[in-house]
């Protein structure tokens, strides 16, 4: 039973990595000049996927007129810029072209949309802003649909789909776990009796709908990092400073008073320690979540880079070897970020819940 | 540094928070709530169904002991029964044997007495007997003796005589 799952898993695993190295086949295969531009051409690849972008591109190749061909479909964009601007990401050209929309010009440099001018190139605008980065000022107030929000509602609407209807299974077999909730069942239990409980104590409970979202919603997301779609969501700084930012909110809003007296007047020192202690208690207050918005990125990205650069190696080394090697290498690094992708959302709600448990401890001097 | 805060995306993350947010609310209310109530339900009814088991045995272990209870009681008032009932019958018996005792010793008494009583009148009878038949030799042997007149005289001289000695 096991060897047979074990021997699916393999394929599966295999298949997914198979597809990786086609997507990434697809981009730099047609390039022939030389070794130092596919390596430039790796590295911007990289670069460019670790970003969030304005359009759900699963590829993108250089035909035989040189000419950058994308497949995929483009998303919307919304600007807070002379009122409100909602326009398809197609007309943004991948940052090929300016858009012009309602008299105002934009243009794709670098992942991020800046505001233009009429009659000038975007090629104009970026030699501009080569010499000076403030030329031209980017739009702040972009409230854009980008490839990383359609994979959270994605992601959302899995998760609600997927555990309402596992709410439903329990009331259809008098609560007896059936399907989907025996694969899921044994990890909300263990959120709730091996992270939550013992972490936070008798207050558990209130922080248990946070807690099993977080994971779930950080798990998925990673896991889907490592599909072929090429997303890359928990590894941007904005998504996990959001994160970390509800956990740092939900941690000092229901902190109690032992939390508090604990950073401004720590019990059981003298007084000067008091006072020394204070600013050194209030700065963790903002460094526990930063770190957790840290680990997270960084972890992610970090994986994102060596996959994709040993990927790349396939393609820069020429004999058979070398690049048999790197994909077996890129094989197990794959599987090892599998369990990263596990890890990191534990090690996220494990701390999460540590530091409601902190919020929440009662004094016991 | 620079260029993590350079990457920041200001919509990016509202759009996070706000899914984010929904989505725990929504989870809240149509997931979470009801599977963890569920779980719940199901580990109380676990508890409870193996508490009841428990109890049963303890019910079931009373039930025994009263039941040995009843039949050792049970064996203890047969055991006195056939003990009185042994001790009833030995009395009876003894009762009928000292009965049977006294009424016969009463039919041999009566019959002594009724033997003494014949032997009493029979010694009587035979003594009547000799006394008529003393007498009646007696009176021969008188009238033998007083044939003639000198025996006679012979006879109140000694009686006489008798009389004076006294």
């Amino acid at each position: 039973m096991s060897k047979a799952l074990n021997m699916k898993f393999f394929s599966l695993a295999l298949v997914f990595f198979a597809s990786i190295s086609f997507a990434t086949a697809n981009t730099s295969s047609d390039s022939s000049d030389g070794e130092k531009d596919l390596k430039t051409e790796i590295n911007e690849y990289i670069q460019h996927h670790l970003q969030d972008s304005y359009d759900f591109s699963l590829y993108s190749y250089t035909n035989s007129e040189h000419e950058h061909v994308y497949i995929g479909f483009p998303l919307p964009v919304i600007l807070w810029d002379n009122g409100l601007q909602v326009f398809s990401s197609s007309k943004l050209h991948h940052g090929d072209a300016i858009a012009e929309v309602n008299g105002n010009y934009y243009a794709l440099i670098h992942g991020k949309i800046y505001k233009g001018e009429a009659g000038v190139s975007i090629d104009q605008m970026k030699e501009a802003l080569e010499h000076d980065h403030h030329a031209y000022h980017k739009i702040m107030n972009d409230f854009s649909i980008t490839k990383s929000v359609v994979m959270m509602l994605l992601t959302g609407l899995l998760m609600f789909w997927l555990f309402s209807s596992l709410a439903k299974s329990y009331a259809k077999n008098k609560g007896i776990p059936t399907g989907f909730a025996r694969i899921f069942e044994p990890i909300v239990l263990y959120i709730r009796d091996d992270i939550a409980e013992p972490n936070i104590g008798p207050n558990y409970k209130k922080y248990m709908s946070y807690l099993l979202t977080i994971f779930f919603f950080v798990w998925f997301l990673n896991l889907f990092g490592l599909t072929p779609l090429g997303v890359n969501v928990t590894g941007n700084i904005a998504v996990t400073f959001g994160l970390a930012l509800l956990t740092f909110l939900i941690t000092n809003l229901t902190g109690n008073k032992n939390y508090w007296g604990h950073i401004f007047w720590m019990p059981g020192v003298p007084v000067p320690m008091k006072i020394l202690l204070a600013p050194i208690e209030l700065l963790g207050v903002i460094i526990k979540p930063f770190a957790l918005m840290i680990r997270l990125w960084a972890n992610m990205s970090a994986g994102h880079i060596v996959l994709m650069s040993i990927i790349g190696l396939m393609f820069i080394f020429h004999s058979w070897l070398g690049s048999s090697l790197s994909f077996l290498l890129s094989f197990v690094l794959a599987i090892l970020e599998l369990l990263v992708a596990a890890l990191q959302a534990y090690i996220f709600t494990m701390l999460s819940a540590l530091y409601f448990g902190f919020a929440n401890e009662e004094a016991h001097h | 540094m620079e260029k993590l805060i350079e990457e920041f995306s200001f919509g990016l993350f509202i759009w996070q928070t706000v899914i984010f947010v929904g989505l725990v609310l929504l989870l809240k209310k149509f997931a979470w709530k009801p599977i963890l109530d569920a779980v719940n339900e199901r580990e109380e009814g676990i508890k409870g169904a193996l508490e009841a088991a428990d109890e049963a045995r303890k019910e079931l272990q009373n039930l025994n002991a009263d039941n040995e209870k009843l039949i050792k009681e049970a064996r203890a008032e047969r055991e006195v029964m056939i003990k009185e009932a042994r001790e009833l019958k030995e009395k009876m018996i003894a009762d009928a044997k000292g009965q049977a005792k006294a009424e016969a010793d009463k039919l041999v008494a009566q019959a002594q007495e009724t033997i003494e009583s014949e032997k009493k009148a029979a010694v009587a009878d035979i003594k009547k007997q000799v006394a008529e038949l003393s007498i009646a030799i007696a009176e021969k042997v008188i009238k033998e003796e007083l044939s003639n007149s000198s025996k006679q005289d012979q006879l109140v001289s000694d009686l006489v005589k008798d009389i004076e000695i006294n």
